[in-house]
């Protein structure tokens, strides 16, 4: 059986990659693929911990971010596609409308 | 065979859904959502006949109980049920429902769709508020009416509608927030207690928080404080009231109505369903503090009503006085005092509510509220006349119409134990008759001084419909108060520990 | 049977609702109006006398006819005095006794007549103004009879309101007129005022006794009088404050002289025969409190011998017709508490059963003159009217010397009966207060002379001498329509025969025919005193006719003649100020503006301006301004610039994991 931390490398790496892809990309559906980047991330760690617990509760716990991914996905482009009309771009720098 | 097997829950979530059915409609169907939004309300006062017919007077504990696991792991459950104390403020709020969506023919054409759903909304939060015997339903209900308030304020209202709107919420939240915690609170300390956790108001009533000699630092006080705070500033209270002018005065008319009408008795019945009922020592230590408050409301109410040159907001400043009147009894306690006071919640509900329907009607024809524009209208607007004197005369408390049974009961059981705070109390009777005679008087009497009130149309029938039942209720309350008082004296007597 | 007694009420109850409810309609023509309105009174009348006829049969004086309609308040648990839980319940009950039979027998009688007489001066009103004003009238016919019959305080209260309410709508009938509107809300809230007392004497006779029902009350206190001493006095003093706003007397009496504003009818109805005695006869219907509480019952007699001669004193220099009378009610009024307070309670219902019928005719009689000079209210601008209007001439001046106290005419048997009862009182050294008691004998006697002074000024300068007014007026001058003179004669008669039923021992030589004492002797009995002997009763008698007489004879002096007005003019002019003090009515109406009125109206202003806006509001907003700056500060913050968000969200996650590492 493959030790538990090997999951938690390829976890760490995802994220790793995710918060990059967050900070620097400026185009918005990268973004959007960088969260969901993360959110696997974490979808790996449930599903390894409850394999070595023994606990179903973790393994549901992904279904669950799976769905809210594909809705948050769903409005997500939903936004872009509103932004492309109004800005004809999707670089997230042009639009900074909730400025304080 | 019953026709409803559910009528609590039917009843609550009636008119919510039927609103989420009309937000799915074009909202260009006016007259469509005109109708079902009034047939709804009647129906839900349908429903609430049908929770008056099953319901048994003779017994003080809770009847009608639905209820379902929510949350169990955290002891938090679907739990709907009634009994005398909620009882009336139902059939109060199923009464008042129509009413607003009758005047809002009048009073709305503009966003019409969005009222009227607001409207719907805003009564499943009211119900569920009254009959939830969960605190944290109790709380999701009491939070839901926030939002449809808020809109109806803040989209429908007078000029100054954002300002009021805003106050409104921010006032309402910085109380039911503390509320919130002392909630929560509470669940922990019935799991230290007995093990489990449980937000049931039944079960509540055997927490026994302790409770120390100092004002502050004493769990039970604090649990009080907090929950007192969130309905005291709903009631309101002197001097957390100046809200209320600014909402009532700038919401539309049916807003009002239901502001005044039924909104303020939540706070009202909160504190005597669960400051009284699971705080009993600290509630007698702060009875005093309160009763003074209370005198000071009757009496600064009335004062400051007096001196408006605005009808709602004169009518606004009036619910502080009446208010006061209720808080009093409340806090009196004994039977007389708090039967009065249970009976003047819904007295003022049909007088207030009747009052700023009139004050709607005006304003409708005039778009205007000030005193100054108006005078003589008796001689132009007979019927009208006839019908705001009579408001007017309940709100008094003339002797045969519903307000003097409340405030008799009230100020004669305040009396017994405190004859002072009754004495002073009293004189609120006097105040009353002085700002709304003068009220009637610049605005019906007097020679008819401004030109555009010359033509002004007598009250129409759909007007005087709406204000028919509210006038039945009146005269009823007035001369046989029994049928009222008996609904709700054994859920009196068993909260009074009778 | 006992349906009868409710039909009482019902009648005007069913008349005010026909009216009030139809009346704006077209169709409804005036006629209809007057037909409802008088069935309403009428019928009213009709049910009393039967009911009064039955009870007489069946119960007889000394028994209480008690209905119950229904029970109003149900029974609810309280706390008295003493700890134990006692039930607080109210029925609507009804009441028929000695005391209420009186007044319900010429409440339904003046009443009816009065309506009568409404049909013809209301005339010239249009049709929804003749339904509204009779609407009115029959729904204050209802609350009267409400508040005679109630066979409890709380009952009494309701017909109590219901009466102010009347009278306010009423006074303010001519609502297109601020004064009358302004006449009409100050009744009410002066009326408010005494009923504020009238409410705190209700809930403290709950408190002592554990109920409000007048029958158990007397139980109680026949039975244990010095169980409730101290008590007593106080709810005494509370329950007269009541009787001291509706039955305008001193210092709450300045809504009366207002109300003259309402159409004439009204006055004489609400304003002098019925309403305003309600004061008196509440007193007389608690007599059984007053008499085991000698303080407040010289309290009583102390206000209303000094308002009695205080209001007579206003009515020498009044030159309003019905000012002058109202004063006069006013003084009165006086008379009755005088008496009342003295223990005379008997005495005191004698007058005002004899006042109703007097002054209802000198009202009527005024509203004869005005309607006649189309609306003239000033003495100053009639003069010579005797030949014009025989009828009213003569029905006005024998009830003038009936209110003057003119023996054969009624009042001089009521009025004479007051003053021996208060000298008795004196003598005697009822409950120790005797000079008290000798002291306002004397005010009394001084406000009689007053009295027949300032009648008979307004008697000579309305009907003696020459015309004054507009010459134009005089050319309508008429006689009264039929359905005027009618009630005018039949009160004119009654002013003259209503006395004799209740002649004291004294005038008729020591034969016992006092049947009005009789017949009140159960219900409101005579505080016993000093027995005064048959010639100094007569000294007394003649002393009080002599002050009369002089009375009549100085104004007859004074105002009629070659010579007429000089003397008055002569005494003007040599003390003005007594002049001004009396013509502006002691300046007590400016008194209470400055010292009540402007100030609550301060108060209320600043508890808006200042205590609401500035202090609460204030506070609150200074908050909210503090909690925008602090926003400024983090605005910065929120650039709008997701990729920014992220990196402070990384931050912050760094922070956290080197917290937990630490």
């Amino acid at each position: 059986m493959i030790p538990v931390s090997w999951y938690l490398v390829v976890s760490v790496l995802l994220l790793a990659c995710g918060l990059v892809g967050l900070a620097v990309r400026r185009n918005f559906i990268t973004v959007l693929m960088s969260v969901e980047l993360i959110l696997n991330a974490a979808n790996l760690n449930f599903v390894a911990f409850a394999r070595q617990l023994g606990d179903v509760a973790g393994q549901v716990f992904p279904v669950f971010v799976i769905t809210i991914a594909a809705a948050e996905a769903a409005i997500g482009l939903g936004i872009i596609v509103q932004l492309t009309r109004l800005k004809s771009t999707v670089a997230l720098d042009a639009v900074q409308e909730m400025r304080g | 065979m019953e026709l409803v097997s559910f009528p609590l829950s039917t009843m609550i979530f009636l008119p919510g859904l039927a609103g989420l059915v009309l937000l799915l409609l074009p909202s260009r169907w006016i007259a469509l959502h005109r109708w079902v939004s009034f047939l709804v309300s009647l129906a839900t006062l349908a429903l609430a006949l049908t929770v008056l017919s099953r319901f048994d007077p003779n017994v003080g504990d809770f009847q009608l109980t639905e209820s379902a696991p929510w949350l169990p792991s955290l002891g938090i459950s679907y739990r709907v049920e009634v009994d005398g104390l909620s009882l009336l403020l139902v059939l109060l709020t199923a009464l008042l429902q129509p009413v607003v969506f009758l005047s809002s023919w009048g009073s709305i054409q503009d966003k019409v769709k969005g009222y009227l759903v607001s409207m719907l909304v805003l009564e499943t939060g009211v119900l569920g508020a009254f009959l939830a015997t969960d605190l944290f339903l109790f709380y999701v209900f009491w939070e839901l009416m926030l939002i449809p308030m808020y809109f109806i304020i803040g989209v429908w209202g007078g000029e100054r509608r954002v300002y009021a709107a805003v106050k409104f919420v921010l006032f309402t939240l910085a109380g039911s927030l503390l509320m919130l915690v002392a909630i929560l609170y509470m669940a922990f300390q019935y799991k230290a207690q007995t093990g489990t956790y449980s937000f049931a108001y039944a079960d509540w009533l055997a927490v026994q928080l302790p409770m120390a000699e100092g004002f502050w630092g004493s769990p039970q006080m604090l649990a009080f404080a907090a929950f007192a705070l969130a309905f005291a500033i709903k009631v309101p209270v002197w001097p957390l009231h100046t809200w209320l002018p600014d909402a009532h005065t700038e919401a539309p008319t049916g807003g009002s109505i239901i502001l005044a009408g039924i909104l303020l008795k939540l706070g009202t019945y909160g504190l005597l369903r669960f400051n009284r009922a699971l705080f009993p020592e600290a509630w007698e230590r702060s009875r005093s503090f309160f009763m003074i408050l209370a005198v000071v409301a009757i009496i600064y109410g009335a004062l400051v009503s007096w001196a408006q040159k605005d009808m709602k907001r004169l009518v606004a400043f009036s619910s502080v006085s009446h208010m006061g009147f209720i808080i009093l009894g409340m806090f009196a306690g004994g039977v007389v005092a708090t039967q009065g006071a249970l009976l003047q919640m819904v007295n003022h509900g049909l007088s207030t509510g009747a009052l700023f329907l009139l004050v709607g009607v005006l304003y409708d024809r005039r778009h205007t509220r000030m005193i100054e524009d108006y005078g003589g209208l008796a001689a132009v607007m007979p019927l009208y006349t006839g019908t705001f004197l009579l408001a007017t005369l309940a709100s008094v408390g003339l002797p045969g119409l519903n307000g003097f049974v409340g405030e008799f009961l009230i100020l004669l059981g305040t009396y017994q134990s405190q004859p002072v705070a009754a004495a002073i109390g009293a004189t609120g009777v006097i105040l009353g008759a002085v700002y709304m005679l003068s009220l009637v008087q610049r605005v019906f009497w007097n020679p008819l001084s401004h030109e555009e009130n010359l033509n002004l149309p007598d009250i129409s029938w759909r007007e005087l419909t709406s204000f028919a039942p509210l006038a039945v209720l009146m005269v009823w309350i007035g001369v046989y108060p029994t049928t009222f008082l008996s609904l709700s004296e054994k859920a009196v007597q068993k909260l009074l520990g009778g | 049977m006992d349906a009868v007694l409710g039909l009482v009420l019902l009648f005007p109850l069913l008349g005010a609702l026909t009216n009030g409810l139809l009346g704006h309609r077209r169709g409804w023509s005036k006629k209809t109006t007057a037909a409802v309105a008088l069935l309403g009174s009428g019928l009213a009348m009709v049910a009393a006398w039967v009911a009064i006829g039955h009870w007489l049969i069946h119960f007889g004086r000394h028994h209480a006819w008690y209905v119950k309609l229904f029970s109003w308040i149900p029974t609810l648990w309280g706390q008295t005095t003493s700890g134990q839980l006692a039930p607080f319940t109210v029925d609507f009950a009804l009441r028929l006794d000695g005391l209420s039979a009186v007044m319900v027998f010429f409440v339904t009688l003046v009443g009816f007549l009065i309506h009568v007489y409404s049909v013809g001066y209301m005339d010239g009103e249009g049709a929804r103004g003749y339904a509204r004003y009779f609407a009115y009238l029959n729904l204050f016919m209802f609350a009267m009879l409400t508040l005679v019959l109630g066979a409890n305080l709380v009952v009494m209260f309701v017909g109590w309101e219901g009466v102010g309410l009347c009278s306010y709508l009423l006074i303010g009938y001519y609502f297109t007129e601020g004064w009358c509107a302004s006449a009409g809300k100050k009744a009410f809230i002066v009326n408010r005022v005494g009923d504020f007392g009238f409410l705190l004497g209700i809930f403290l006779a709950y408190k002592v006794f554990g109920t409000v029902d007048f029958a158990e009350i007397g139980r109680l206190v026949e039975g244990n009088p010095s169980g409730y001493e101290g008590y007593l006095n106080a709810v005494g003093l509370l329950l007269f404050v009541g009787a001291v706003g509706k039955s305008a007397q001193l210092p709450l009496y300045v809504w009366l002289p207002d109300a003259m504003a309402g159409p004439t009818p009204v006055s004489a109805l609400i304003h002098a025969a019925t309403m305003v005695t309600a004061g008196v006869y509440m007193v007389a219907r608690a007599n059984v409190v007053y008499r085991y509480a000698p303080e407040a019952m010289v309290v009583v007699a102390v206000v209303g011998g000094l308002t009695a001669v205080f209001a007579a004193s206003i009515g020498l220099a009044q030159n309003d017709l019905k000012k002058v009378l109202a004063y006069s009610t006013v003084s009165q009024l006086g008379y009755m508490f005088l008496a009342a307070g003295a223990g005379a309670f008997g005495a005191a219902m004698f007058h005002v059963f004899t006042h109703a019928f007097f002054k209802a005719c000198l009202f009527l009689g005024a509203g004869s003159v005005i309607h006649a000079l189309g609306g003239e209210q000033d003495v100053r601008r009639m003069g010579g009217l005797r030949g014009k209007l025989p009828t009213t001439y003569w029905t006005f001046v024998v009830a003038t010397l009936a209110l003057a106290g003119i023996p054969v005419f009624s009042g001089f048997f009521s009025k004479d009966e007051i003053l021996g009862r208060v000298f008795a009182a004196g003598v005697g050294d009822l409950h120790g207060y005797g000079r008290v008691y000798l002291g306002l004998w004397v005010l009394g006697v001084v406000g009689a002379f007053l009295t027949a002074f300032y009648m008979f000024r307004a008697v000579h300068m309305v009907f003696s001498g020459q015309y004054r007014g507009e010459a134009e007026r005089l050319h309508h001058v008429h006689e009264a329509p039929a359905t005027m003179a009618w009630p005018l004669r039949i009160l004119g008669v009654g002013s003259v025969v209503v006395g004799f039923v209740g002649m004291g021992k004294a005038v008729t030589f020591g034969a016992d025919v006092n049947w009005f004492e009789h017949f009140l002797h159960d219900t409101a009995p005579v505080v016993a005193t000093a027995h005064l002997s048959l010639g100094l009763e007569w000294v007394l008698i003649l002393l009080s006719v002599g002050v009369a007489g002089l009375g009549i004879f100085l104004a007859t002096r004074f105002y009629t003649g070659p010579h007429a007005f000089q003397t008055p003019q002569h005494l003007t002019q040599r003390f003005p100020r007594l002049y001004a003090l009396l013509a502006n009515k002691y300046y007590v109406d400016e008194v209470y503006e400055k010292t009540i009125v402007k100030p609550l109206e301060r108060t209320s202003y600043f508890s808006w301006k200042g205590l609401d806006t500035v202090a609460i509001d204030g506070t609150l907003n200074a908050l909210a301004f503090f909690t925008e700056i602090a926003g400024d500060f983090l605005r910065f913050l929120q650039t709008g610039n997701v990729r920014n968000y992220v990196l402070w969200i990384l931050a912050g996650a760094a922070a956290f994991v080197v917290l937990l590492a630490v």
